[in-house]
């Protein structure tokens, strides 16, 4: 793995009244029930995670489940109770309000659910809004923003201003806000999750256009599980406050941590999410036919070619070199087999 | 027993009335008691009860404690009273320099600050005053008087009012179209062609002095006490208080700080002024969605440019509707302050109204009417007015409004000199009509309401006689008659049944404090003139309210009548109650009927239109009629919006009754009117103010207590 830009060391927040001595007296043993019991709430209990440079970590999870208020800890936009949090190596909560400044003006990017927009500004003064308050003039301020309106798609309507937009349009203006900057940190609140359906699918693959030319370090959160197998390299499930699990896409589905995790998984079309490799046989590479497909593909697409084989499919790496094989037989069973177990 | 435990709440009220009434049948009205008229003004009277506290003599009548409680806080006035006068006259005398003697003296701190204080402002509103119509008295303050006899020529010659009124439509113009343009320019000219310029122009620079000062400590404070708790919290009772203080009440005090005259007026303005800008620049921040904070602080702004760039910008609506409020509580601050002597429509009108010249009234009231609604449009439509882009137009577009108003500035001037010849030895009429030279109608008035006199005098007189006798006298008695035990057990009770212990609480220490102050029989007539006002009220504004409810266009049109006659300032209204019913109880009776049916009518109309349109849907789908649908679905949902309806015609009744006192009634509102002319009456007119917010609050209290609770239990908020 290349280097971590954020870690988190079991961070805690716990909301309300004497939280912070509750927390130093549970001794690192959080109850959430006792603690409602005492009037407070838990937001979020023992996270500990780390994200590499470029990666993209989703937080899934249901409304309540502490996901918005974790990404709130480590922008700093509440304290986290207790724990420690670092980005690119610097101790998040010793930072002085200066220094916080500083990193925001310069590493972190954010968009929100409600999109969050200046209703006194046209698009393009949105979007040199964080430009400007960092103390870029106007000219090169509104220069760059206007890269960021063709950048997101919005070129001729950089005059508008946001009650003249639709929701997905909206959406972009944050994006290319967020991005104004050049952060290097994307922290992403439900971006899509106030859009409709169609418009959500057309963001998403936007996004993944975006993300493919920016490679940036993105922390996702949605409350949506197909979104998150759609968009992460890796996703973290959270439920009362826990990270439940966190792994690859593949592997949450494959070998769901809990039963909370596993109800998620049920009714995941998994020909749409694995790829051959997840279910490929390493150990046999003998007796293969003539098909061979790469390791990387999506089952679904490859699906018809290889159950109207009859004979073993090789499968290659991208320096077409065999690395396993699969049976048609082990398609049929990732495809429907996997939902049995669970009953 | 049955019904005792379907509605525990019906036995309770019911049990509270018996021993009420029974207290009072109970309690004899002792025989030494009667409406003491001077009980206040300490006569000495063998009869009267004497103790001392911190060194004040207090006299009063004693009675059976059950009947009238002891005025134990009687020296609170006269303290109030004599502390202000010992931090104005002898607290911390210090030696200041005066630049017109050239020498030392001693004078204490306050006063100097007080004085320095009032000559500053006397500065900003002269400095309006002048560009407006002309004076010296800036210069001077720059110069002396010598410089000026040696330079005549830079005396400020006033803007002619062609150029004012020109300006004036221009800027409605710009801020809502042509509509509110028209009536702008037709509100000028009718001002300006009824010889009412002069005086309009002294009420507006006393308006331009009042409000932006308001607005900026409003905005202040505001944001004070969003940013911090403990500021919010020690703000909050007097804002509480001010909004329920008659505005007439702090006249008093600020006679004793301030002197007489337009500078004490601005001063206390502001204090009226500033709690309704504090509450909207509050609500406005506390509205503003928490993730456009978020995405600012992400932006990485500092704490100053998150208030000055995200939050006030965002709040923008919230805090133009502040200045709206400002504007016209320093418009009717204008008016009233004509008793501590400010100059303006004010003046004239008090002037008119004790020399009983309704037709001369009646035009500086139109005058106050008519500006009171252009004001209130003007700064709305501002407020509603929402940012356009402008980079890509033109510079004559961009600047359309400003090269018009410069325009008719030129214009203006020339029109000015060309009247210099037309009007050669009479007056300029292109340039300022003197006061009371333009046409005058208050002749035909006069002699309309002398015709209504003649021909309707019996049917007018023998309805007031009847009202007066049959009904206010009875009613007045049977408040009277109310032993001071029987009223606080009622309130305290009400307040328990309604608010548990804390309504109780809080009630019972509102209602003390005005059964131990020397005025408790007045605030009881003060009181039964508010109940009468209320009551009738609220029978009309419901009633009204619900017609108009049944049709989309009547209701927006009743929604507009409200609009333009909670504008006037309620002085107004005394013109032409007088007009018909001369100096009588009756008149000021109406006035407080009229003016406290506009609450009762819009919140009406407010609380039905606020019934989902789904609850109406799934109704209809039910087979309900319109009767049913009244009385089952919309107004047990609209209940708990109109009881705040009947909380703002409270209010307003009670500002109206107190404003009566001028036409003569024996309430507080008598004794604030008094304590105006007397020399020690600051403290007298504070506590009697408190005492008038404190009625106030009681009922505000019980009634917001008892719609959040419903609106709890209904599932609306």
């Amino acid at each position: 793995m290349s280097e971590t830009v954020i870690k988190c060391e079991s961070v805690y927040k716990i909301f309300g009244e004497n939280a912070k001595k509750m927390l130093e007296d549970a001794n690192g043993n959080v109850d959430a029930k006792t603690f409602q019991e005492k009037g407070c709430i838990v937001g979020v209990n023992n996270a500990s995670f780390e994200v590499a440079k470029g990666e993209m970590l989703v937080v899934m999870g249901l409304s309540g489940s502490g996901k918005s208020t974790l990404l709130r800890c480590i922008s700093r936009l509440t304290d986290a109770t207790g724990g420690k949090i670092f980005i690119e190596g610097q101790d998040l909560l010793e930072l002085n309000n200066k220094e916080l400044i500083d990193l925001r003006r310069n590493k972190m990017g954010m968009v929100f659910q409600s999109f969050a927009l200046l209703p006194h500004k046209t698009v393009v003064e949105n979007i040199a809004f964080p430009l400007q308050i960092k103390g870029t003039n106007t000219e090169a301020s509104i220069s760059r923003a206007m890269e960021m309106v063709k950048l997101v798609g919005l070129d001729g309507r950089e005059n508008y201003f946001p009650r003249e937009l639709s929701g997905g349009q909206q959406q972009r203006v944050g994006i290319a806000r967020s991005l104004a900057v050049e952060p290097d940190i994307w922290f992403l609140d439900e971006p899509f999750s106030a859009l409709d359906p169609l418009i959500r699918k057309e963001m998403q693959d936007e996004f993944l256009r975006l993300q493919e030319k920016l490679q940036k370090t993105i922390m996702f959160i949605t409350h949506d599980f197909d979104e998150a197998l759609k968009l992460a390299d890796r996703i973290a499930i959270m439920k009362d406050g826990i990270i439940e699990q966190l792994d690859t896409p593949a592997n949450i589905v494959l070998n769901p941590a809990t039963e909370y995790v596993r109800k998620f998984t049920e009714e995941v079309p998994r020909e749409k999410v694995l790829v051959i490799e997840d279910v490929m046989d390493t150990s046999s590479k003998d007796n293969l036919g003539d098909l061979k497909v790469s390791k990387d593909e999506i089952i679904e697409n490859v699906a018809e070619k290889i159950l109207t084989q009859e004979k073993i499919v090789g499968v290659i790496d991208s320096n077409n070199n065999v690395v396993g094989s699969i049976k048609p037989s082990k398609i049929i069973d990732t495809v429907f087999g996997g939902r049995k177990d669970g009953n | 027993m049955e019904y005792l435990k379907k509605y525990p709440k019906l036995f309770q009220w019911l049990f509270l009335l018996a021993v009420f009434f029974g207290l009072c049948f109970a309690i004899d009205v002792p025989e030494t008691y009667k409406f003491i008229r001077g009980q206040a003004e300490f006569i000495k009277d063998p009869n009267q009860s004497v103790y001392f506290f911190l060194g004040k003599e207090v006299r009063y009548y004693a009675f059976d404690v059950f009947w009238r409680l002891p005025p134990l806080l009687g020296w609170l006035p006269i303290w109030i009273n004599d502390s202000l006068f010992f931090l104005m006259n002898e607290w911390l005398p210090m030696e200041f320099w005066n630049e017109d003697t050239q020498e030392f003296k001693t004078r204490p701190l306050l006063l100097q600050i007080s004085r320095n204080l009032t000559s500053f402002m006397t500065f900003l509103i002269e400095l309006i005053r002048e560009i407006l119509l002309g004076g010296l008295n800036t210069i001077v303050a720059f110069s002396s008087w010598d410089f000026i006899d040696a330079y005549p020529w830079l005396a400020l010659p006033g803007l002619p009012w062609t150029i004012v009124a020109a300006g004036a439509t221009i800027l409605s113009y710009k801020l809502s179209g042509k509509g509110l343009a028209l009536f702008a320019g037709l509100t000028m000219i009718y001002i300006s062609i009824f010889g009412q310029w002069k005086p309009s122009m002294q009420t507006l620079s006393f308006i331009l002095v009042a409000a932006p000062l308001s607005f900026i400590f409003g905005l202040g404070l505001g944001i004070a006490a969003y940013k911090s708790k403990r500021v919010e919290k020690a703000l909050y009772p007097i804002l509480l208080v001010m909004q329920t203080m008659p505005q007439y009440a702090v006249l008093v005090p600020a006679l004793v700080l301030f002197g007489v005259g337009d500078h004490a007026a601005v001063i206390i303005t502001m204090v009226v002024a500033v709690p309704p800008m504090i509450l909207l620049t509050i609500l406005g921040l506390r509205a503003i969605p928490p993730e456009v904070i978020e995405a600012g602080r992400m932006s990485g702004c500092t704490n100053w440019q998150l208030m000055l760039k995200v939050l006030i910008p965002t709040a923008r609506r919230d805090i133009l509707i502040g200045v709206n409020q400002v504007i016209m509580v320093c418009f009717s601050m204008a008016v009233i302050s004509a008793f501590i002597g400010a100059k303006g429509l004010g003046f004239n009108l008090l002037l008119a109204l004790n020399q009983l010249n309704i037709g001369l009234a009646l035009e500086a009231g139109l005058c106050i009417s008519l500006i009171a609604i252009l004001l209130d449009k003007m700064s709305l439509a501002w407020a509603n007015k929402q940012t356009d882009y402008f980079g890509n137009l033109t510079f004559f577009q961009r600047n359309k409004n400003v090269i018009f108003f410069a325009a008719s500035f030129v214009i203006g001037i020339i029109l000015a000199y060309v009247g210099t010849f037309i009007f050669k030895g009479s007056f300029n009429y292109l340039f300022e009509i003197p006061h009371n030279k333009g046409i005058s109608t208050a002749d035909f008035w006069n002699k309309g309401v002398d015709w209504i006199f003649d021909t309707f005098f019996i049917y007018i007189k023998a309805f007031n006689t009847w009202l007066i006798q049959d009904v206010l006298q009875p009613m007045r008695a049977l408040y009277l008659r109310m032993p001071a035990v029987a009223t606080l057990v009622l309130a305290v009770g009400a307040g328990y049944l309604i608010g548990g212990i804390r309504s109780a609480l809080v009630v019972c220490a509102l209602t003390l404090f005005i059964a131990l102050s020397p005025w408790w029989d007045r605030a009881l007539v003060t009181l039964y003139m508010a109940t009468f006002g209320v009551v009738i009220s609220c029978l009309i504004g419901f009633t009204v309210g619900t017609l108009c409810f049944q049709n989309k266009k009547s209701a927006a049109f009743m929604l507009g009548i409200c609009d333009i006659f909670q504008t006037f300032p309620s002085f107004v209204y005394l013109i032409p109650v007088m007009m018909l019913f001369g100096i009588t109880d009756t008149s000021v009776l109406i006035a407080v009927v009229v003016y406290a049916t506009i609450p009762a009518t819009r919140y009406t109309i407010e609380g039905l239109r606020s019934v989902p349109v789904g609850l109406h849907e799934a109704a209809t789908m039910s087979g309900v009629n319109k009767f049913q649908r009244l009385t089952k679905i919309e107004f047990p949902l609209a209940f708990p919006h109109m009881m705040l309806g009947l909380n703002q015609t409270i209010v307003f009744a009670l500002f109206m009754v107190i404003i009566g006192a001028f036409i003569g009634t024996e309430d507080l509102g008598q004794y604030i009117l008094k304590a105006l002319s007397d020399k020690n009456g600051a403290g007298i007119g504070l506590t009697l103010g408190i005492c008038v917010a404190f009625i106030g609050l009681i009922f505000d209290n019980l009634i917001r207590t008892w719609v959040n609770q419903r609106k709890k239990h209904l599932g609306i908020s």
